[in-house]
């Protein structure tokens, strides 16, 4: 069992639709792992799970040593999310948002403002403390769930597509410093996406095709002389 | 103060937060009642001849006799709205995030009822508020305090009506029919604006069609806790009707349905 994350045999269906076919794969802590997948590959699917949105019948979860199925909420207590669409509220100011997601997990009061405060001076986000979500752009929304999602100091932090909508710009800043997490911190994350400069050669790859693991490994060797997007497309364009 | 309970007031605090912040929602909350209260009870006054039933011990205007109905009314709208929300909430994913939250699904969802609840008393109060403003008031002051727990369980029934509605619906379209099907009927086939004994002149099938309302019971406990009376098969109604719909909801809530899932 890893610090990390780690997922065995995990299958899913929607009736008779299959959306996950024994699904396996490991982060150690630290890691940095990328889950490529087109669309409907089964990425929506494979967060619900790992979020206990629901649960499989088949396959098992550990979350930094926390078993999903046996004892969900140590394993959700070890982790932190941000999901694809927005979960802020946007009539509440950046540290309400905060507030609110701390007490969800035991922490309040002065240790709350505490853990909010170093939350929000690490994505640079401090001088917005008190402006209105509503009120901010979206690259800087996305650092407020971000930093919202390390509040609670989670092992290991989920990410479903947190740059889509975003400019060149707050892409690569959200996307470097998520990385740089992994290498301070010891953060194990996983990040999922389909857009393939969000992906360093040093990350582990895991790439998704219909509900099954195409590829699990290191991203630089897996790829050889190709480039990411081309070793993707043809691994998934010729199977789709 | 434990991890539930930082939750629960967090959660309570982040409905009145929201409340707040939709003033209009508070204004048309009020608005309703105040209609049929000032319009619809008025022109009915003359239309209708009430006897003296409990609770009451003289005879009562028409406006008297459906303040509690319409107390009612405020914590029916309010639980299914505040389900509406839910559902919006569900596609819109602050629900994911409450319910990612590391304490048991089922004292996360009665934290977000008691924060829907508390919303709803706030309003009856303000509408009581007007009513007395109208000189339509209970025969004893104490009847306002009087009536807090009966507003409490009344509203944590519907609210928990509305969760359970929540859960089983997939999208927000389909909610509108819902309420139709829901609140409408709940509302008329009660005690809220006719006494039963009024309705089994009419129909005989319609006043049992009422009596096994729990609307009917809910709004029962507050006519009766309005007049300092007990009325102890109403309460046990509504307790029970809040522990079936409870259970609909954390059943409906359970991972193992998936029925907060989403195609991916």
């Amino acid at each position: 069992m890893t610090s990390g994350l780690s997922v065995e045999n995990l299958a899913y269906r929607y009736g008779a639709k299959e959306a996950l076919k024994g699904v396996s794969f490991q982060l150690e802590a630290g890691e940095f792992g990328a889950l490529l997948g087109p669309n409907g590959a089964g990425k929506s699917t494979l967060f619900s799970l790992l979020t206990r949105l629901f649960t499989a019948p088949q396959g098992r979860i550990s979350i930094a040593g926390h078993d999903m199925g046996r004892t969900p909420r140590a394993a959700l207590a070890r982790m932190g999310v941000v999901f694809q669409s927005s979960t802020l509220d946007m009539d509440l100011s950046v540290k309400q948002n905060l507030s609110y997601f701390a007490a969800l997990h035991g922490i309040a009061g002065r240790e709350a403002a505490r853990r909010s405060d170093a939350a929000l001076e690490r994505m640079n986000m401090a001088e917005r403390a008190h402006e209105r979500v509503r009120d901010l752009n979206g690259g800087h929304r996305r650092r407020t769930e971000i930093a919202r999602a390390l509040l609670h100091d989670p092992a290991v932090l989920l990410l479903d597509e947190p740059t889509v909508g975003l400019d060149a710009a707050a892409r690569q800043s959200i996307t470097s410093h998520v990385h740089q997490l992994c290498a301070d911190q010891g953060l194990t994350v996983l990040w999922a996406t389909h857009l393939t400069d969000e992906v360093y050669d040093s990350d582990h790859l895991v790439l998704l095709h219909q509900g099954q693991i195409l590829q699990d490994g290191n991203v630089g060797e897996l790829r050889g002389e190709s480039a990411l997007s081309d070793h993707f497309l043809n691994l998934t364009g010729a199977r789709a | 103060m434990n991890a539930y309970l930082i939750a629960l007031s967090a959660i309570v605090k982040r409905e009145a937060l929201r409340f707040l912040h939709q003033r209009e929602r508070f204004i048309a909350a009020l608005v309703r009642p105040l209609v049929w209260l000032l319009v619809f009870a008025a022109g009915f006054r003359a239309a209708l001849g009430l006897s003296i039933i409990p609770p009451y011990q003289t005879y009562i205007t028409y406006e008297t006799y459906i303040i509690p109905g319409l107390c009612g009314m405020i914590l029916l709208f309010n639980g299914m709205q505040s389900s509406l929300s839910l559902v919006y909430d569900r596609e819109m994913g602050s629900m994911r995030l409450l319910l990612t939250a590391p304490l048991p699904r089922g004292w996360l969802l009665f934290a977000k009822l008691c924060g829907s609840t508390a919303i709803s008393i706030l309003q009856v109060y303000t509408f009581l508020a007007v009513a007395w403003a109208f000189d339509i008031m209970p025969d004893s002051p104490w009847g306002y305090l009087a009536v807090l727990p009966a507003l409490l369980i009344s509203g944590l029934m519907l609210g928990a009506l509305g969760l359970a509605l929540s859960s089983l619906i997939r999208q927000l379209e389909n909610f509108a029919g819902v309420m139709n099907f829901v609140i409408f009927p709940m509302f008329f086939l009660s005690s809220a604006l006719y006494p039963l004994w009024k309705m089994a002149e009419s129909s005989p099938l319609l006043r049992d069609i009422c009596a096994l309302n729990p609307f009917t019971h809910g709004v029962e406990l507050i006519r009766f806790a309005l007049y300092l009376k007990f009325e102890p098969i109403a309460l046990i109604w509504v307790l029970a009707s809040t522990a079936v719909f409870m259970g609909l909801a954390i059943w409906g809530y359970d991972p193992a349905r998936g029925l907060t899932r989403r195609k991916g």
